[in-house]
C-alpha cells in the first residue's frame, strides 16, 4: 500500500534526446494509474524509469514516501507484468511464480501457500507443473499476473499487457485486472497506446504526448472537458471534430467573444436537424460514406465550401471532413445533402495553437 | 519431400548404397583385420570375413599394448584421449558462455576492443602459433601433462561468438524480469541463461568433443611421456615399427577403439540435441 508520487521527472538520454520533460503525477495509494499516448509518447519510458529500469535523469520519483530513484528495482517493492510476459521458458508455471519469492529467501511452505492462493484466484491451479509454452496467450498472461501478485508488492506495474493478446480475450482480462486490483487494492500504474483500456480502468487518467504530460484526471472527466486538441481527438473514438474557427465567427454564432481559436464536436453530439440550437452550431454536409456498426452509425460528410461556416480543418481530419456518430442503423444515402447541428453545452473550444482550453 | 515413382526410386537407392558402400567400406575392413591373425595380413591373405581372434586381439589391445618394447595399453591411451577430449570441450563451452555473458551483458571500459580482439582470435588456430604457445607451456612446465595437453585449446573465440549470438536474441525483459524478481548478475546466468543455453551447450558439446579428441599436432609436441600418449598418436606410434612387424590386428583394433566415443557421442547428444530444440523456447 503506497503512493506514488513523481515530482518533476526527467529523462534525457546520452545522446541529448529528452524522452521525458518534467512529469507530475501524484497516484494515490490504491487508485488506478493510466498512462495513455501514442507510441513514442514516453509513457513505456516513464513506467519503466517507475520500475528502476531506466535511470532518473532529473526529478524525484518516490514510491511509499520513499525517494527512490537510486534504488534498485527489485529492492522498489513493486512487481511489474510486461507486454511480452517475459515468463522464464524453462521454468513451470509454479516456479515461475516462486522464483522471485526464493530470491527473497522465503520458506518453501509460504511460497507454496502464496502461488497456491494466486493459482486458485486466476485459475490456474491445474497448469502449475505445465510450461509457458504449453499454454494459451491468455494464460500466460494471467501467469505473468501472478508472478506480480505473490509478491504482494506496494505497486504493480503493467507495460501494455494486453496488446498481445486477441479482441475479445483483451476485453475479458481487461475486466478481470480491473477486479483484481479492486479487491487488493494495490496501487497500480498501467501503460497502454489503447484509449479504451485507458477509460475503462483508470482512477486517473494520464494522456501523455511528447514526454509531457498533456491532462490528467478522471477519466470522463477528461472525455468531457478535454484540455487541449491533441487530448481531444485522442481520447474518443471516432475521434473529435476539429475545425478551425475565426474570432468574428466565434462572437456572431456562439455569442461570446473570443480569439479565433479551434472548434471541437464530438460524432455523438450532433443530431441531423433543420434547426440550429441557439448558441449551437450548424453544418450543411454531404454525405460522403456510412458505416454501420449495428447499434450505431458513422456518418462520414463533407462540407461543401460555399455553405461553410467554419474555414478549414486542423488536426487529423481532412479538411472539410466531418464525422457524425447516430444511433441504430438507419442512415441517409450517400451523396444526400444533410444538415447536423449540435447544442452550445457540447461545443469545446481551444486556443488557435490547440495548447489550451477555452471555458466561455 | 515428394517420392519418386518405380525405375527413378531404385537408381536413387542404388545411387545411395554405392555411396554408404563407399564410405563404410574401410571401417568393415577395419573391423575385420582386428580380428585376423596377424601372420595372415602380414603374408597379403587378409579374408574379408571376420576372423576368430576377436577377443584376443581386444584383449591384449586394451589391457597389453603391442609387443614392442614401448608398449602401451590402449586403455590408458583412451583415458587420456578421453580426458583432454573432455577437458577442451568443457572448458571451452565454460570460458566461452562467461566470456560471452560478459560482452553482452555488461557494460565496462573496452569492451568492443575486447569483443574485437577474441574475434580476431579466430584467424590464429593452434598451428600458427604453435612455437609460442609451445614456449610457453613448457615454461610452466606443463609439459607431459593433462593441463598442458588441454589448457591451450580451451580458449575459443567461435563457441563465444555463437553465445553471444544467442544471448543478443533473448528479450531483454527476461533480464528485466530477473532484476524485479530480485535475481542478481549470477542468478540471472545460473537460473536464466544457462538453462535457455543447454541446446547450444549440446550442439558446441558434439562439435567439441570430437575436436579434442582427433588433435594431432598438439599432443604430438607437447607429451614425450609414453604414459600421456593419447590414442591418435598411439596409432601412429604402433604403426611404425623398426625391425618387426607391424602388428596390423592390433593397430586395427585400436582405430576401432578410437571411433568408438565420438559415435557415441554424437548419437548420445543428438537425442539431447533434439528433445532440447523442441523443449525449449526463448
Amino acid at each position: 500500500m503506497a503512493n506514488v508520487t513523481l515530482r518533476n521527472v526527467r529523462k534525457t538520454y546520452p545522446g541529448g534526446f529528452e524522452a521525458i520533460k518534467g512529469v507530475n503525477v501524484d497516484v494515490g495509494d490504491g487508485q488506478f494509474c493510466v498512462l495513455v499516448g501514442p507510441s513514442g509518447c514516453g509513457k513505456s519510458t516513464l513506467l519503466r524509469m517507475v520500475a528502476g529500469l531506466e535511470t532518473v535523469t532529473g526529478g524525484e520519483i518516490d514510491i511509499g514516501g520513499r525517494v527512490v530513484n537510486q534504488v534498485e528495482p527489485a529492492d522498489r517493492d513493486i512487481a511489474m507484468v510486461f507486454q511480452n510476459y517475459a515468463l522464464y521458458p524453462h521454468m513451470s508455471v509454479f516456479n515461475n511464480m516462486a522464483y522471485g519469492l526464493r530470491n527473497r529467501g522465503m520458506k518453501e511452505a509460504e511460497i507454496k501457500t502464496r502461488v497456491g492462493e494466486a493459482a486458485r484466484v486466476l485459475e490456474l491451479t491445474s497448469m502449475l507443473e505445465r510450461k509457458p509454452r504449453q499454454l494459451s496467450g491468455g494464460q500466460r498472461q494471467r501467469v505473468a499476473m501472478g508472478r506480480a501478485i505473490v509478491r504482494q508488492p506496494k505497486v504493480f506495474l503493467f507495460d501494455e499487457p494486453l496488446s498481445n493478446l486477441d479482441a475479445k480475450l483483451r476485453i475479458a482480462m481487461r475486466v478481470e485486472i480491473r477486479k483484481l486490483q479492486r479487491r487488493l487494492s494495490t496501487t497500480s500504474i498501467y501503460v497502454t497506446h489503447d484509449q479504451l483500456e485507458a477509460m475503462t480502468l483508470a482512477d486517473i487518467l494520464v494522456v501523455m504526448n511528447g514526454g509531457q504530460v498533456e491532462q490528467i484526471g478522471n477519466p470522463l472527466a477528461v472525455y468531457e472537458k478535454p484540455a487541449t486538441t491533441f487530448v481531444a481527438s485522442f481520447i474518443g473514438a471516432p475521434p473529435m471534430n476539429l475545425m478551425s474557427i475565426r474570432a468574428d465567427e466565434i462572437k456572431s454564432q456562439l455569442g461570446s467573444a473570443g480569439e479565433a481559436g479551434i472548434l471541437g464536436i464530438r460524432p455523438e453530439d450532433f443530431v441531423i436537424t433543420d434547426q440550429t440550437p441557439s448558441g449551437g452550431v450548424a453544418l450543411p454536409l454531404t454525405v460522403e460514406a456510412i458505416e454501420r456498426v449495428g447499434a450505431e452509425t458513422f456518418i462520414y460528410g463533407s462540407r461543401a465550401q460555399d455553405e461553410q461556416r467554419v474555414a478549414a480543418t486542423p488536426g487529423e481530419l481532412p479538411p472539410g471532413e466531418v464525422i457524425v456518430r447516430i444511433p441504430g442503423s438507419e442512415a441517409p444515402p450517400i451523396g444526400q445533402k444533410i444538415r447536423v447541428a449540435a447544442v452550445r453545452a457540447k461545443l469545446h473550444l481551444f486556443s488557435g495553437d490547440g495548447r489550451t482550453r477555452i471555458e466561455a | 519431400m515428394v517420392e519418386q515413382e518405380g525405375f527413378r526410386r531404385y537408381v536413387a537407392h542404388i545411387v545411395l548404397w554405392i555411396g554408404i558402400a563407399i564410405v563404410a567400406f574401410p571401417v568393415y575392413v577395419a573391423i575385420v583385420a582386428s580380428t585376423q591373425d596377424n601372420a595372415l595380413i602380414a603374408n597379403g591373405q587378409m579374408s574379408l570375413l571376420p576372423g576368430g581372434h576377436f577377443f584376443e586381439v581386444y584383449y591384449q589391445t586394451i589391457f597389453v599394448g603391442t609387443s614392442g618394447s614401448t608398449r602401451e595399453p590402449v586403455a590408458n591411451m583412451m583415458l587420456n584421449s578421453l580426458v583432454m577430449a573432455l577437458l577442451i570441450a568443457v572448458g571451452k563451452i565454460a570460458i566461452s558462455i562467461i566470456s560471452a555473458y560478459g560482452i553482452v551483458y555488461f557494460r565496462f571500459p573496452f569492451r568492443m576492443p575486447i569483443f574485437w580482439i577474441i574475434f580476431i582470435t579466430l584467424m590464429l588456430p593452434v598451428e600458427v602459433r604453435i612455437y609460442p604457445t609451445y614456449k610457453i607451456v613448457a615454461d610452466l612446465h606443463m609439459l607431459d601433462s593433462y593441463a598442458g595437453l588441454a589448457l591451450p585449446l580451451i580458449a575459443s573465440a567461435t563457441a563465444t561468438l555463437l553465445f553471444r549470438q544467442f544471448f543478443m536474441t533473448v528479450p531483454d525483459e527476461l533480464l528485466e524480469a530477473s532484476r524485479i524478481d530480485g535475481a542478481g548478475p549470477f542468478r540471472f546466468f545460473w537460473d536464466t541463461l544457462l538453462p535457455l543455453s543447454r541446446t547450444n551447450m549440446a550442439a558446441l558439446f558434439v562439435i567439441l568433443f570430437i575436436l579434442g579428441w582427433n588433435q594431432y599436432l598438439w599432443p604430438l609436441l607437447i607429451t614425450t611421456r609414453d604414459d600421456m600418449q593419447t590414442i591418435q598418436i598411439g596409432i601412429r606410434k604402433m604403426m611404425t615399427t623398426n625391425d618387426a612387424l607391424t602388428e596390423w590386428p592390433i593397430v586395427m583394433a585400436t582405430a576401432v577403439l578410437a571411433m568408438l566415443p565420438p559415435v557415441f557421442v554424437v548419437v548420445a547428444m543428438q537425442k539431447l540435441f533434439v528433445r532440447g530444440l523442441v523443449e525449449t523456447e526463448k
